[in-house]
């Protein structure tokens, strides 16, 4: 069999973090609302009414532009896109169509061992339909999402298989949370996907017949999808069989690819200017209030901590996953002043364990980049030992002190006074015959019951170090 | 009861200021004038008595209470073209596809004469969705001329226009896609302004053509219509297309000489076709505002042969996507099929008349693919050519003089069966939509029938004062203002 290559472009649209609909004073998310409650004439579209453009919209778009170094247009325009559906109130959407916000872009996506550039063909802003639910021969509309604002973004045929495709996902979605442009969840339709999905054999540059894959609901079901829809195609060539250009549905349950009704005609959407709205005027002043504190990226972040900090690339790339996490390491960082490293590990296990646990930001932690920072350096001067290190975590998070304030309330510094230790180790050798009889036998792994009770006396305050070195000059001495 | 018919708006505020009557009087003089006259003439689609006596009241308790700070018009009552939303009263727009319709919001500048006092006697007759020229199109009755009832009114606010010449109401408004407020106003013998596109809101006004629509009013003078005018102009936060433009508060008092100010008379306009009345009386208005001190110029508008093929591209274009909304899901007719998309076909079948349905058509097809270019983009350009016309001949005078249509009120059917002939009615009033401009529409005269003839002065971009000064100037010198049909 020769060898084939797959070629997907993924078509996109974004629901963006508004707190309005992109024409109306609406809210943006119904997540929770009951159907055909968070709606009004504008975006029911009732007679007479007229859109009113949401500046936030813009400003999401230029961001998200920005990100996918896209070029930004001072005059963009709105456009009627007019077709009959129950659900798309106006008879039309109102989308950018021959001049949109922002033209061209890219992004580059590292795979490991290489770099796949993914090129922009479009990225436009538009308002959503709503959604029809069919029972039987009813249907029920709901316009709750009607007017919700979108970026429609669009990628070449670029991607060269379904790993690739799920990776510009992973990526897009870490971007558009790092820039607040949306929620991004797919499971929540915040991140729609469709996937053109073509094969040829490796080698060749056209592109042949593509079928289109949508209601796809998460990145791992891209993914699948697009490896069974290859497959198909395969199948269907070496057979010797045309590929038709099929939009498929995907059954979430089933996980099973099928046939939609494939339309007859190429619909006419007869687009043309929305008369109703004034142009979108991103003058240089607003695109620089905009973009004025236009953060470092995740991806440039991501090599600059395997550059600068020489940090391992797994580490790199789970500190750059989410902004605030990151923003945390980096002052962490400036506040240790020490091995980056030991600071990269804190964070990986204990930082994101405890994350993980409150479900809450980095940044809205009580236990402050510097304080964390603080722990580490107790730790590394032996004031106090590891395991108090780890316990003064959760302390400093449920009071709010600082670890220095709290280690003398609680009299948590290390003992490293030999005197103290060896007073206490001596107890422990007295109290114990049968167990230093057995060392003193041949049972060395005992040393380790030894300084563990050493530790417990102390109340967890002894250099473990320093406990174990008296205690074997009191065995020596035996 | 008071007799309130010619009286001027100056005299209503004065009156009911000093309690010589009540807006109670006043109101129900008019409501009975309805009741009276409006069998023959047929200009109402739905009235609002009680809810117009109640407001009434309210403006004669405000009246009594010695405060100081009144609306400007308050107690004053008002016609409102049923395109027009106004909360709790059905808004037909004249189709049937709207019946039973009530809006949820009122439009922005009815809502602004709302907060000036006025009160709402009714919703008027227009030609469905406002297209059309003589009220024949609209789905429920055509509403008939008052100097002749076998005449149409004009159109599309016929109804409006019918009910300020019949002293129905002193005030009426209407809307001006491509005519729709000045040729009623012409047919009719009364005063209607179409103002400057994005000087009035369009907030509450059921489309036709988004980007020529504009919301105007008619009176008895350009005095009346002024004062309701620059309440209802200005910024409106819901609708993007309104400018914000300083809005002049207009005093008429002494603009009887024109000194200083330039008109041109465009050649194009004065061609082949118009009824030999018309141009007489127009030519001698021309001459009584030379009189007055204008200076009259010669100008071209050489792209004017162009408005009606440019206007009926892009009117029915714009249509075509604006009436996609009546679709029989969330409101007005349904015709009941389990098939969603044959409900909605049946639905517009039954609902839209045939003059909708044809610029629907037309409108469709400009937009298609392959036909775009030809018609619509092409369109579009040389509606850039007409408006420059203007911009061009602006540099040289201050407004421009016109016939408002061709011919003076035609009998009722006569176009009916031609509907090219019936766009050519339009084509003296369609450049002023196509360039955005205002103008104001009044009467000059009467023809052989005793038939009013109008006249139109059109201004640059948002220079509808100037207009007014003119046109009361005018006023203040002859009387053909005055004139009322006796119906």
């Amino acid at each position: 069999m020769p060898e084939y290559e797959i070629v997907i472009g993924l078509e996109t649209h974004i629901q963006l973090n508004t707190e309005t609909k992109i024409f109306c004073a609406c809210k943006a998310d119904s997540w929770e609302e009951e159907p055909n409650t968070n709606i009004c004439p504008v975006c029911s579209g009732l007679p007479g009414v007229l859109p009113v453009p949401n500046a936030a919209v813009a400003e999401k778009a230029v961001l998200l532009a920005q990100a996918m170094n896209a070029e930004v247009q001072t005059d963009s325009y709105f456009d009627r896109k007019n077709y009959f559906y129950p659900d798309l109130p106006k008879g039309y959407q109102i989308t950018q169509y021959d001049q949109p916000i922002a033209t061209g872009g890219y992004l580059d996506l590292p795979m490991g061992d290489y770099t796949r550039r993914v090129e922009i063909e479009k990225l436009h802003i538009e308002e959503d339909a709503g959604k029809t639910k069919k029972e039987g021969n009813r249907r029920f509309i709901d316009f709750n999402r009607c007017g919700v604002p979108l970026i429609e973004m669009v990628t070449g045929p670029n991607l060269r298989s379904a790993d690739e495709a799920a990776e510009y996902l992973i990526r897009l979605r870490q971007l558009l949370r790092w820039l607040n442009i949306s929620e991004a969840n797919m499971e929540k339709a915040h991140l729609r996907a469709d996937a053109n999905v073509s094969i040829r054999l490796k080698g060749e540059d056209k592109l042949n017949t593509k079928t289109e894959i949508k209601n796809v609901n998460s990145i791992e079901a891209v993914r699948t999808a697009i490896q069974k829809e290859a497959k198909r195609q395969i199948k269907e060539v070496e057979d010797g069989n045309d590929i038709k250009p099929w939009t498929l549905d995907w059954d979430e349950d089933t996980e099973m690819l099928s046939k939609m009704r494939s339309k007859e005609t190429e619909a006419d959407y007869r687009h043309f200017k929305e008369p109703d709205l004034l142009k979108v005027h991103v003058d240089q002043a607003w695109q620089d209030r905009i973009l004025k504190d236009f953060p470092e990226l995740p991806l440039a972040r991501r090599q600059r901590f395997v550059d600068e900090y020489q940090l391992p690339a797994y580490d790199a790339d789970i500190l750059t996953n989410e902004r605030s996490l990151s923003d945390y390491f980096e002052q962490a960082v400036k506040a240790y002043d020490g091995d980056v490293k030991r600071v990269s590990n804190w964070m990986i296990n204990d930082i994101q364990r405890m994350l993980n646990e409150s479900g809450k930001m980095a940044g809205e932690l009580k236990l402050k980049p510097e304080y964390l920072a603080e722990i580490i350096q107790l730790v590394d001067s032996k004031k106090v030992n590891n395991p108090t290190g780890k316990s003064l975590l959760d302390k400093v998070e449920s009071t709010g002190k600082s670890p220095q304030e709290i280690v003398e309330a609680e009299g948590l510094g290390q003992v490293s006074d030999t005197g103290a230790i060896r007073e206490i180790a001596q107890a422990i050798v007295d109290e114990n015959p049968d167990q230093v009889e057995k060392y003193l036998g041949g049972k060395d792994g005992l040393i380790g019951w030894f300084v563990g009770q050493v530790m417990q006396k102390s109340q967890g305050k002894a250099n473990p170090n320093m406990a174990r070195e008296i205690l074997l000059e009191i065995f020596s001495e035996k | 009861m008071s007799n309130f018919l010619e009286t001027s708006l100056a005299e209503l505020q004065t009156g009911l200021r000093n309690r010589d009557f009540s807006s109670r009087e006043l109101t129900e003089f008019f409501l009975n004038r309805i009741d009276e006259k409006d069998g023959e003439i047929k200009a109402f689609l739905s009235l609002a008595p009680k809810k117009a006596l109640k407001k009434a009241e309210e403006a004669d308790k405000r009246f009594a209470s010695g405060d100081e700070n009144l609306p400007p018009l308050l107690g004053i009552p008002l016609a409102v073209k049923d395109v027009l939303a106004v909360e709790g009263l059905p808004a037909t727009a004249g189709s049937k596809i709207l019946e039973g319709f009530m809006p949820p919001y009122t439009s922005t500048a009815v809502s602004k004469l709302l907060d000036a006092g006025m009160i709402v006697l009714g919703k008027t007759n227009t030609d469905e969705f406002a297209m059309g020229s003589s009220t024949e199109n609209s789905a429920y009755f055509t509403s008939r001329n008052p100097w002749d009832t076998s005449r149409v009114p004009g159109g599309s606010s016929g109804g409006s226009a019918a009910s300020v010449a019949s002293q129905m109401a002193p005030f009426a408004l209407g809307t001006d896609t491509g005519g729709s407020v000045r040729q009623p106003a012409a047919f009719c013998g009364v005063t209607g302004l179409k103002p400057t596109y994005g000087r009035v809101s369009r907030y509450g006004l059921i489309a036709y053509g988004s980007s020529l629509d504009s919301v105007g009013v008619f009176g008895r003078s350009a005095a009346d219509s002024a004062a309701l005018f620059s309440v209802m102009a200005g910024k409106d936060p819901l609708d993007a297309t309104s400018l914000d433009m300083p809005v002049p508060e207009i005093n008429l008092n002494g603009s009887t000489n024109l000194k200083g100010m330039k008109i041109g008379v465009p050649k194009e306009y004065f061609v082949e076709g118009i009824q030999a009345a018309v141009e007489e009386k127009v030519r001698e208005a021309i001459k009584q505002f030379e009189s007055l001190g204008a200076e009259i110029i010669d100008v071209q508008l050489p792209h004017t042969q162009y408005a009606v093929p440019v206007y009926y591209l892009i009117a029915p274009a714009e249509a075509s996507a604006n009436l996609a909304r009546f679709d029989g899901v969330r409101y007005g007719l349904r015709v009941e099929n389990d098939d969603v998309i044959e409900m909605v076909k049946e639905s517009r079948g039954a609902g839209f008349g045939e003059e909708v349905k044809r610029r629907i058509m037309l409108g469709t097809y400009a937009l298609s693919s392959g036909y775009y270019d030809a018609y619509y983009g092409q369109a579009q350009k040389v509606r850039t050519l007409i408006q420059n016309d203007f911009l061009e001949v602006y540099k040289t005078v201050d407004m421009i003089a016109a016939p408002v249509a061709p011919t003076t009120a035609f009998k009722i059917g006569m176009h009916t069966d031609d509907p090219l002939a019936m766009y050519l009615e339009d084509v003296y009033t369609l450049p002023a939509n196509l360039a955005g401009v205002p103008g104001l529409a009044f009467p000059v005269g009467f023809d052989q029938k005793n038939l009013p003839i109008g006249m139109q002065l059109m201004g640059r971009h948002f220079e509808e004062e100037k207009l007014f000064h003119a046109v009361h100037a005018y006023q203040n010198d002859t009387n053909w203002h005055t004139k009322s049909p006796k119906v």
